[in-house]
């Protein structure tokens, strides 16, 4: 085929291209996906019984504002990844600070407290259940996401993969929160960390696969 | 060739084009596709490769900017946009044929600089066989609006469907193509 006959074809009769499209792809596939995890841990786990005090209530709000923020700087990153010449390297960093918060926090908590208290600050009583729960919860996000993904034009498959992962299982995370009933810093900054970070991983793997355009 | 003296006409052509200029679009994918042709033969020069290959990529890259040209953000430069789809077409290709890097003989690397007349170069992408792996109906509609040069509506009538039935047959038809562009690469050299 000649170059110039693709050019004929490509600019026969072109369409008027509509914008916001991407953007509204990605809202949807957060607030779907946010809603569905919402709901696989309404119908796997359940709600949160033991919870009644004021306490509870700021940590369950501490783990919901790590995590949204996670989710927020990672959709900022995404919105640029999905176009191409953008990399968004200097949003990247900020990626990091939420990270950073929690641990300098869940440090200065143990700081606080004799050693002999840091074992059940730092395993909870069902760091198990986080384990599982987490990247269970970030599959249906995580689906949609990529959805949205493809329609746009991600150049570093790598890396938008890790952050869609990152975004899913903050959101998978978030989902969590709500029955968690382990209210320590130490807890919040390793568990809830490292499994946002096990999802990073996860999307990073599963990126060139599945993002491939 | 000065990219930043381009700019600013080819930005514009692409904003008439986003708005469904044909003309601008046309204009648009002729000025960008003897940039991308310089641009993949540099890139292509290093591994031995050539012309034809080149015009592959040319070809491979120009579907994508049109099938996603609603991912450029009219507050940005376009330069770097087109060449970030452009390299990761060209990374992509480099990707699928890894194997096969550094087989071909070194003459051809010559040849390249002896054969620089664009229009005598044909890629090896064939439209007939590309058109037959797309479903009867999508192929019908990409037959009557894109190379046969009907309307919509006329495509419409034709087929019984409805217009927004018909563009959006258009649409997923053009990025089904470019998809197995990418497969056939793949197939090619595996």
């Amino acid at each position: 085929m000649k170059t110039d006959q693709l050019i004929d074809m490509l600019s026969t009769n072109v369409e008027p291209v509509k914008h916001g499209q991407l953007g509204k792809a990605l809202a949807w596939a957060l607030v779907i996906g946010g809603a569905a995890s919402f709901c696989v841990m309404l119908a796997t786990v359940g709600l949160r019984t033991d919870a009644a005090g004021v306490s509870h209530f700021g940590f369950l709000a501490l783990k919901v504002l790590f995590m949204l923020s996670l989710v927020g700087v990672g959709t900022a990153l995404l919105i640029k990844l999905i176009r191409p010449g953008q990399d968004g390297r200097k949003l990247f960093t900020f990626i990091f600070l939420p990270f950073l918060a929690a641990g300098f926090a869940g440090i200065v908590a143990l700081a606080l407290e004799p050693s002999a208290a840091w074992h059940p600050m730092i395993l909870g009583t069902q760091w198990v259940t986080c384990l599982y729960c987490i990247p269970l919860f970030a599959i249906s996000p995580f689906a949609l996401l990529i959805w949205a993904l493809r329609k746009g034009a991600p150049t570093n498959l790598q890396r938008t993969g890790a952050i869609a992962g990152l975004v899913a299982g903050a959101l998978g995370a978030t989902a969590y929160a709500f029955h968690c009933s382990d209210d320590s810093l130490p807890f919040i900054a390793i568990w809830y960390g490292a499994m946002v970070l096990l999802c990073a991983w996860i999307g990073a793997r599963l990126g060139p696969r599945l993002l491939r355009w | 060739m000065d990219v930043r003296s381009t700019e600013p006409e080819l930005r514009a052509l692409m904003m008439a084009g986003l708005d469904g200029d044909a003309a601008a679009h046309k204009a648009l994918l002729e000025r960008l596709s003897s940039q991308l042709r310089a641009y993949f033969k540099g890139q292509l020069g290093r591994f031995n490769r050539g012309p034809v290959e080149a015009e592959d990529l040319v070809q491979e890259a120009l579907i994508s900017i049109h099938t996603r040209r609603h991912t450029y953000d009219p507050s940005q430069l376009l330069t770097p946009w087109v060449y970030g789809i452009a390299r990761y077409k060209f990374v992509d290709y480099l990707r699928r044929t890894k194997t096969s890097i550094n087989d071909l003989p070194i003459e051809d690397a010559e040849e390249i600089a002896v054969k620089d007349d664009r229009t005598h170069v044909e890629s090896t992408l064939d439209l007939n066989k590309l058109m037959a792996g797309l479903s009867p109906k999508v192929r019908q509609v990409i037959q009557y609006v894109k190379l046969d040069g009907l309307s919509v509506s006329e495509a419409a009538a034709r087929c019984g469907m409805s217009e927004s039935n018909v563009k959006v047959s258009v649409h997923r038809g053009l990025k089904a193509l470019a998809l197995q562009i990418t497969k056939e690469g793949a197939d090619h050299e595996d």
